[in-house]
């Protein structure tokens, strides 16, 4: 059967059983759901900060978030994918992103939500603004961060 | 064609959105910037390092030598930070 994709950007929390649930209510095909979950730190490079605040491109963000669910789709035999990315001010110890991979077995999921992962740090289109004591300032991008997407590059 | 701004792009040209119409002689996205670059201080400052902004045409990343002809929205923003 094809799978469609369930990818939401909101500024409101996520309950991941709920997510889980919508999933894979009804469903007897799939014998596993990797959930990776981004949470707000409490220290960025050492220094605590108070808050983040995510800004995203309307309309891209979603465009990119699914080329990258299409994809994930095309390399894995997946039962079902659900992406959630919050914007908006998130504070330490809230939840940022849920992805949710489904598959027959495993190891799908496993690589497919990590596939998923590395592409959106650094291909979707939010970027985050941290809060300190010193100020707010904006979240430079991590070379490992490229490093972790450019491994699944087909050779 | 209408052009967005994120972030920090956006701060420092201190507006998100605006329509131009670029001269004909500016044809790809690396003209563009060099053109805008031009405009005052906020874009000269926006655009300082060419190297780190990236670009979309039309909700898809492009590389610097994209052409520019036909495009209804092409953005600008910094290396993205979302995850």
């Amino acid at each position: 059967m094809s799978v469609t994709a369930t990818i939401r950007i909101q500024e409101a929390d996520f309950d991941i059983a709920q997510e889980i649930a919508a999933l894979t209510k009804g469903r007897i095909d799939i014998g596993a759901v990797v959930t990776f979950t981004g949470i707000c730190r409490g220290t960025e490079d050492g220094e605590n900060i108070a808050a983040l605040t995510l800004e995203h491109y309307p309309g891209m963000a979603e465009a990119e978030i699914k080329r990258h669910t299409d994809e994930a789709m095309s390399r894995w035999p997946l039962s079902g994918l659900t992406v959630v990315h919050r914007v908006g001010r998130i504070e330490p110890g809230q939840n940022i992103v849920l992805v949710l991979t489904a598959s027959q077995h495993r190891q799908a999921a496993f690589h497919a939500a990590e596939f998923l992962m590395d592409y959106l740090k650094t291909n979707a289109p939010f970027w985050k603004r941290e809060e300190s004591a010193r100020g707010s300032s904006w979240i430079e991008a991590r070379d490992h961060d490229d490093a972790a997407t450019a491994r699944w590059t087909k050779s | 064609m209408k052009l967005k701004y994120f972030a920090w792009v956006r701060e420092r040209i201190g507006k998100a959105e605006e329509t131009i119409e670029p001269p004909a002689g500016v044809r790809t996205v690396n003209e563009l910037i060099g053109w805008l670059a031009q405009r005052d201080d906020s874009y000269a400052h926006a655009f300082e390092k060419p190297q780190v902004i990236r670009a979309a045409i039309d909700h898809a990343h492009v590389k610097p030598d994209a052409m520019i002809a036909g495009a209804r929205e092409i953005a600008f923003f910094p290396p993205m930070t979302g995850g």
